[in-house]
């Protein structure tokens, strides 16, 4: 067998893909992370390691839209990701095999890779009932997600259900469902959160760690700044018709085909944080508001229960300009998040107490009562 | 005799175990279960029906948006609302983009590794490769040096001990019969395949904002307001253009790529003709409505079942006639263990009775699974490609009956032979064809309609909650990729009263009925040869033929709501 001379740029290059490309992505990624350009360098080195870092994907109670949304990826190409940039050893919707094969492999992982590894969590996981609602070979998400998330270098929670709990825990929360760092207290957890996740910030978040194993700067949610960190409505192309008063008063109506202002159809958009509007869908195409539709605040903390309902006009929000925090909106949970994220302190690195959080959250809305609306 | 299990059963949506019976080298029974329950219908319960599309289309983002359609009609059923045509132009190309898109995503991602062997792309000759792709196709990607670039690629991974998600597969197995050449262009079309999807899909994010989960639904039309003059219109000429051209690509790829991939595949796998025969019994709700909804003699593909392979009637579809049973399934009704009750009287309670977890067996003689069993007059049905195609074929739907009589003229095959695994396959494969037909002129009907004045996008008579009834009760039918969907929603003082679904998937993987009728997928398996029982890669192709998606399978109504709703955690 020959030696292992294969690091990215060259198997890259091999297939056509030249060194210059390859800088380019690394720039991308550089520029998506709001990193200074003198990191390009160890970026492209980081990426050019000859033994791939091992990743697996857990699903539990998902929809796999996550997953989708992964098989989306143009910056980098899936391909490039799954194959080139790291070792994908576990994931049910792809991988190649299935049943015991596929349970051999999580297990080979997490006993000979211990503490190297990454483990992507996707979906809820439930806990009523000892965990019968979600088994996988057997064994309950729970059972393995303790293992799995405890023997892993890092974890990223990606999708609404895997960080909060999601749709899967909104109201009546029929199986007891918890998102990771509430389901396994203690594990470190990255949180991407949105309905489903947007690739091109996990493919930044796994850049940065690949090139400095550590997490981007986050928020007190474990969440990216660089992702998170700016309201929806500062950030929107419609803007401008917010401000000069310009609105959609119903579907359809001119103002529809001008692409005026959501506000009064219920966009959320003024109590959001996402890079949503820059970063935008599939390739940089589209985001629902440029398809006519509000916001409804996928990328916020339990959302289904409180951005709902979706077509329920926001309380008057006062003309705030771009340059102030969504503190002044004085609302509950987007506000303490977008007070402290500080929009362009990317680099500073804020890890809030997750747990100390939840506490004062679950205090403000008991578990199973509708968590505080705009009205409250 | 030996009881084999596979669990996770993968490369699908969800969470589906298989446990068999293996007599002499053949499965001589079967049971189907799905493992993953989250209630969604619990949880729309007291909300505003305008927006249930929102939460029930999470059901499955595999199936992306066929949840939202089938929500939106089911309201739009019970209001009494009648969508401009320029939404039902924009829900059908949305739909026919989800289709195109899901079918080639199942055969190169989620099916193809059943047949083709990747270890076997390392011994092909790249030249002979190339050789073979020209002599099937006119598709221009087909150069030697292209092979062997893959097939660098390939042995990178191999030499490299990190296979990635190939690290697990059944490399070397017995019933793996491609020659290597075969190998090698399947592997080339799995990656080009992967590029096509994630461009093609942009059509999603112009006429939904994004996908997964497209947010441009509406109770009443889309929010895809369409104006010929105004740039910043969410549906303009230039944004047509746009998915014109993209749409335009899943013509050649589909012609040039995916049809020629599936007949050189299936004939080295002949033999899969005769095997995974489902019950014979086919069901198809329509899809494609050419004029409004009601008109259902008018959609493009057409509704009806058939009854023991018998191409020569087609029965009209009765959606009362649609109940389910609970008898080997983890819930409970309240009139007894053998009893089906339609989706719209039904009262259930989940209740888990399995094995406590972790455990190594299902007591398949009890309860054994999350999904219910859907019967169709207690007529067990399968759903999807193959069942809307025979369906399409049998009412004489010309442009069905050419492509796919074209096709078994091909392959040398009796209709009868669609009756199997590879007919699945097949049946799939064509109606991303047909489909891929039809894109490009539907694009053209809507800019039509632009350039003629009409730029109706939304009915809003109905839209305030003041303008309903005190209750009102509807249903939305729709066939998803996968198979006949359906939505029930129960309005009452302007919130959702009660809300079910049933869904291809539950159709398809259900478990036995209260007499003891197998599901699909457990009669789809009898006969199977097991070459390895270790490796049960034969179990996978005929499961996998059905592209099951078991998200969308569970699910669970509960009239009155009380099981859950005092549950904390």
């Amino acid at each position: 067998m020959p030696p292992f001379e294969q690091d990215l740029p060259s198997a890259l290059e091999r297939q056509g893909v030249s060194r210059r490309d390859f800088l380019e992505f690394c720039s991308l990624m550089v520029a998506t992370l709001a990193l200074p350009t003198r990191y390009l360098d160890k970026v492209v080195a980081a990426l050019s390691q000859p033994q791939k870092p091992v990743l697996v994907w857990l699903e539990f109670q998902d929809c796999a839209g996550n997953t989708e949304s992964m098989l989306r990826s143009s910056h980098p190409p899936v391909a490039d990701v799954v194959l080139d940039l790291l070792s994908w050893e576990y994931h049910e919707t792809i991988m190649a095999g299935a049943g015991k094969q596929a349970e051999a492999s999580l297990q080979r992982v997490v006993k000979e890779e211990k503490g190297k590894y990454i483990a992507i969590v996707e979906g809820a996981i439930p806990t009523a009932d000892d965990g019968v609602y979600c088994t996988i070979a057997g064994r309950t998400a729970l059972d393995i997600a303790r293992e799995v998330c405890s023997n892993s270098a890092a974890n990223i929670a990606v999708g609404a259900c895997a960080w909060d709990g999601g749709l899967v825990r909104a109201n009546p929360n029929p199986t007891g469902a918890l998102g990771l760092q509430e389901a396994v207290p203690g594990v470190p957890v990255v949180n991407l959160g949105g309905c489903p996740h947007n690739v091109a910030n996990t493919a930044a978040v796994l850049v940065h760690y690949l090139t400095f194993h550590e997490m981007p700067a986050l928020d007190q949610y474990n969440r990216p700044l660089f992702a998170y960190g700016a309201i929806i409505h500062d950030q929107c192309e419609r803007r401008a018709h917010y401000d000069a008063g310009r609105f959609v008063e119903e579907w359809g109506d001119e103002g529809s085909r001008k692409g005026w202002c959501l506000y009064k159809m219920g966009c959320k958009g003024p109590l959001a944080t996402y890079n949503c509007p820059s970063v935008r869908w599939n390739d940089g195409t589209s985001w629902p508001v440029k398809a006519g539709h509000g916001c409804i605040a996928c990328a916020a903390h339990r959302f289904w229960d409180w951005s709902s309902p979706f077509y329920k006009r926001l309380p008057k929000v006062p003309g705030f300009g771009v340059d102030v925090t969504a503190e002044n909106i004085g609302w509950g949970v987007v506000g303490a998040v977008a007070g402290v994220t500080a929009v362009h302190a990317v680099g500073s690195i804020i890890r809030g107490n997750v747990s100390k959080l939840d506490s004062q959250k679950e205090g403000r809305s008991k578990e199973g009562s509708k968590p505080a609306s705009p009205e409250a | 005799m030996a009881r084999m299990v596979v669990d996770p059963i993968t490369r699908i949506e969800g969470h589906l175990r298989v446990e068999a019976q293996v007599d002499g080298g053949k499965i001589s029974d079967a049971w189907s279960s799905g493992t993953m329950f989250r209630g969604i219908e619990l949880i729309v319960r007291g909300r505003d029906p305008r927006e249930a599309w929102l939460w029930t289309q999470r059901i499955c983002a595999v199936c992306t948006m066929v949840h939202a359609l089938a929500s939106v009609r089911a309201v739009e059923n019970a209001l009494d609302i009648e969508v401009p045509n320029n939404a039902r132009l924009v829900r059908n190309l949305i739909s026919a983009t989800q289709y195109i898109h899901d079918h080639i995503i199942h055969f190169y991602h989620l099916h193809a590794l059943d047949w083709v062997d990747i270890t076997g792309a390392l011994k092909a000759d790249p030249a002979k490769t190339s050789q073979l792709a020209q002599s099937i196709s006119e598709w221009p990607v087909s150069s030697t040096a292209y092979f062997k670039g893959v097939q660098d690629r390939v042995k990178t991974l191999v030499e490299s001990r990190q296979l990635s998600l190939f690290t697990s597969g059944y490399w070397g197995h017995p019933a793996y019969h491609l020659p290597p050449e075969a190998d090698l262009l399947a592997v080339a079309h799995y990656l080009q395949a992967l590029e096509f999807q994630r461009e093609f899909i942009r059509i999603h994010a112009v006429l939904g904002g994004k996908n997964p989960h497209l947010q441009s639904y509406l109770v009443g039309g889309m929010s895809t307001a369409i104006d010929p003059n105004w740039p910043d219109a969410p549906l303009n000429p230039e944004r047509l253009d746009f998915i014109a051209e993209v749409a335009g690509t899943a013509k050649k790829f589909v012609d040039q790529v995916l049809i020629p991939d599936v007949l050189a595949v299936a004939g080295f796998y002949r033999d899969w003709f005769a095997l995974g025969a489902g019950p014979g019994n086919y069901l198809s709700y329509g899809a494609f409505p050419q004029g409004r909804i009601q008109d259902v003699g008018r959609y493009f593909l057409p509704r009806g079942f058939i009854l023991n392979n018998d191409l020569s009637k087609v029965y009209p579809v009765d959606p009362n006639k649609v109940a389910e049973y609970v008898t080997h399934s983890w819930y409970e009704y309240p009139q007894g263990n053998n009893v089906s009750l339609p989706p719209a009287k039904g009262e259930t309670h989940p209740k888990y009775t399995g094995p406590k977890p972790p455990y190594e067996f299902l007591n398949v003689e009890e309860k054994y699974s999350w999904l219910k069993a859907p019967r169709y007059d207690d007529h067990v049905m399968e759903v999807g490609p193959l069942s809307r195609t025979l369906v399409a074929y049998a009412s004489g739907q010309p442009e069905v009956k050419a492509i796919v009589d074209g096709v078994l003229a091909k392959l040398n095959a009796p209709p009868t032979a669609l009756f199997s695994t590879l007919g699945r396959i097949a049946a799939r494969a064509l109606e991303t064809q047909l489909l891929a037909n039809h894109i490009v002129g539907w694009i053209e009907e809507l800019r039509q309609s632009m350039g003629h004045g009409d730029l109706r996008m939304h009915n809003g008579d109905k839209w305030e909650p003041d303008t309903w009834p005190r209750t009102a009760q509807g249903y939305g039918l729709f066939e998803a990729p996968r198979g006949s969907l359906g939505h029930w929603v129960e309005i009452e003082d302007t919130l959702i009263k009660n809300y079910q679904i049933v869904v291809p998937s539950t159709w398809n993987a259900g478990p036995r009925d209260g007499k003891g009728q197998r599901g699909p997928y457990e009669t789809a398996l009898l006969k199977t040869p097991i070459a390895d029982p270790e490796r049960p890669l034969e179990v996978l192709r005929t499961i996998h033929s059905f592209d099951p998606c078991l998200a969308c399978a569970v699910h669970v109504t509960d009239a009155r709501g009380r099981t859950y709703a005092r549950r904390e955690i």
